[in-house]
């Protein structure tokens, strides 16, 4: 187990290095330097401006120093375009709102898509069954961009029974339709996972031998077929995750919810290199963390992947 | 002996028959099989005869209408709601969009470059993919274990960030869209041919054309690659509209194709701007074409699963 977990950490630290990198390097790339404007400022007024950012130092220096500063200080640096705000800032204001829906779609997605799945599997080719593909079908096709507008024009627009748009401190109202958007095709997924991955459990030999030793229902499917059936599952969370956190981007930008997806969007319109790079860094840590973690459960539970 | 012949005679055209028979189903190969299964499978066949139709509509949709997807036409435009809505009497077929041009026009327009991306995406995803997991398959040892780790540190980078952060810093283009995509896409699939590679290559037919003197690279293109074909074929058409969904995720929020182009995800996301106005066409008609296509690809993917990997069901 450990020599998994550090083979899986192994993979990990390059990982995050290679997304350093080239995010580091597509900024200095970039062409047109962040303090470029369209009046061109003294070049003794640039420098002074790039020696107060570090902008001057050759590259390797800056991501050291970018990365010490994280490390450190868990500072993401500055923004170029907003004097007054750093990513720190933009972080502290939109990632509890992003981990706010977030997590309840996560968490949704998981029970609801995991329950209809087990139901689906147990009472096979019933109409519960067939209604649970029929939504996994239809549901796999509506990714949050399709299903948000849709929510809005029924809910919003028709019926009036929601805000179509806003955060307001979280409020009920103002959760349900970016949950909603955001885990039904996750939720369908894992629906349609666990279907599966259930069906092929309760086929096996030791279920039989349950069954033949009298064991009730209830029993057999709780304590035996469940944790075998999980482990797909187990393995679909961690492309969720990465899947909930874009989906912010979307959901952000149609119900103006305002968490870290509207700040990187904005930041990738109005070009602002510091921001896109600091999100860029911290999201794209968390997914490689989190898949990680996601990995080493999957071993822990089946010692057949250490191999 | 005439008794003898009397007594074979009839006995021919029965063994005739018998050899026919025989011959018919000697003669079903493992794609005819293929092929006789997938043609059973009814969703997969509507989705067929679905998605030629989209097919067609982009090709030869802006030959139904007489308009083109520039001209505004201005008595329209600030009063789409009223003046704008679909009809057949004037051509509109699909209405204005909101900036008075014609939706039928932009909607062919949007089908043409989301099926372009689509299809050209997946393309270069299964070349790359298939050339590289094959040649890490069958090389083997040390040079698969390298190829194969730089592929695990490729796929674990959230290629999301890296796609907009390319789309940024070198500018919004469909061009740049093929390389964001094109950089991660193949990746699955070099995965999924080496796997498969590692389990042909042990095959006699192989070890022959090793012990004959065929050069490795020759081995893989003759004998490795068409037996990856079914593998590639399935996982392509399941490509296929993951691609679109990219593209269309990225156009949506605006970083991807740039007026004057269009795609069904540019096309969703200004009829979701436009909604609170009352002008449901814009989103309805470019949603419907989206779902419609999407829906065909993975019916059709999933036909294909189940005709040519038959275990798998």
């Amino acid at each position: 187990m450990l020599s998994f977990i550090l083979r899986r950490v192994s993979i990990a630290i390059p990982t995050l290095l290679v997304l350093l990198i080239i995010s580091f390097w597509l900024m200095q790339t970039a062409p047109g330097g962040p303090f470029n404007s369209e009046r061109p400022l003294p070049p003794q007024v640039l420098a002074n401006i790039e020696a107060k950012y570090g902008l001057d130092q050759p590259m390797w220096k800056q991501m050291v120093d970018y990365l010490k500063g994280i490390i450190t200080q868990f500072d993401f640096g500055p923004s170029y375009k907003y004097k007054d705000r750093s990513v720190n800032d933009i972080i502290a204001q939109g990632f509890p709102v992003t981990l706010h829906y977030g997590l309840i779609s996560f968490m949704l997605a998981i029970v609801i898509g995991g329950a209809l799945g087990i139901a689906a599997a147990i009472r096979q080719n019933s109409w519960l069954d067939y209604f649970a593909v029929g939504i996994t079908i239809g549901a796999q096709v509506l990714p949050n961009f399709v299903m948000a507008p849709i929510l809005i024009l029924v809910f919003t627009l028709w019926l009036g029974w929601l805000p179509g748009g806003g955060w307001n401190g979280g409020q009920w109202d103002h959760v349900i339709m970016p949950v909603i958007a955001l885990s039904t095709s996750y939720m369908a997924s894992i629906a349609r996972l666990t279907r599966s991955s259930m069906l092929e459990v309760l086929r096996s030999n030791f279920i039989r031998t349950a069954r033949a030793k009298g064991l009730p229902d209830r029993v057999i499917i709780w304590r035996h077929a469940l944790k075998p059936t999980i482990l797909p599952v187990v393995s679909y969370l961690g492309p969720a995750f990465v899947g909930m956190v874009t989906g912010s981007f979307i959901i952000d930008s149609i119900f103006s919810t305002g968490g870290v997806g509207y700040f990187y969007v904005n930041a990738a319109f109005n070009r602002d290199y510091a921001v896109m790079m600091g999100l860029t860094f911290l999201l794209g840590s968390m997914t490689i963390l989190f898949n990680m973690v996601v990995d080493i459960l999957y071993a822990w539970i089946d010692p057949k992947i250490r191999l | 002996m005439s008794n003898g012949m009397a007594i074979l005679n009839p006995q021919q055209p029965r063994t005739a028959a018998m050899a026919e028979r025989m011959a018919e189903v000697k003669g079903r190969s493992l794609w005819a099989d293929a092929r006789a299964r997938f043609l059973r499978n009814k969703a997969a066949m509507v989705s067929v005869g679905v998605l030629g139709a989209v097919f067609i509509f982009a090709f030869f949709g802006h030959l139904v209408t007489p308009y083109d997807n520039e001209t505004i036409d201005w008595n329209v435009l600030g009063k789409v709601k009223e003046l704008g809505k679909p009809s057949l009497a004037n051509g509109h077929y699909f209405g204005y969009d909101d900036s008075g041009r014609d939706l039928f026009a932009r909607v062919v327009q949007g089908t043409q470059v989301s099926l372009m991306v689509g299809v050209i995406g997946a393309a270069i995803a299964v070349i790359v993919g298939t050339i590289y997991g094959a040649v890490a398959g069958y090389i083997g040892g040390r040079v698969d274990s390298i190829m194969m780790r730089f592929v695990d540190i490729a796929m674990s980078v959230p290629y999301m960030f890296v796609l907009i952060l390319l789309l940024v810093v070198f500018g919004r283009s469909i061009e740049m869209i093929f390389v964001g995509i094109g950089l991660t896409a193949w990746l699955d699939m070099s995965r999924i041919v080496r796997g498969q590679t590692l389990s042909i290559k042990n095959k006699e037919f192989i070890e022959a054309a090793v012990a004959t003197g065929v050069p490795s690279f020759t081995i893989i293109r003759r004998h490795v690659v068409p037996n990856l074909l079914g593998v590639v074929v399935v996982y392509a058409t399941l490509l296929v509209p993951q691609m679109i969904l990219t593209e269309s995720f990225i156009s949506f929020l605006g970083l991807g194709v740039q007026e004057p182009l269009t795609s069904w995800g540019a096309l969703i996301s200004e009829g979701t701007s436009t909604m609170n106005y009352g002008t449901l066409w814009q989103l309805f008609f470019p949603l419907a074409f989206f779902v419609v296509t999407i829906f065909a690809f993975f019916f059709i993917g999933d036909g294909l699963r189940d005709a040519l990997d038959p275990k798998d069901r």
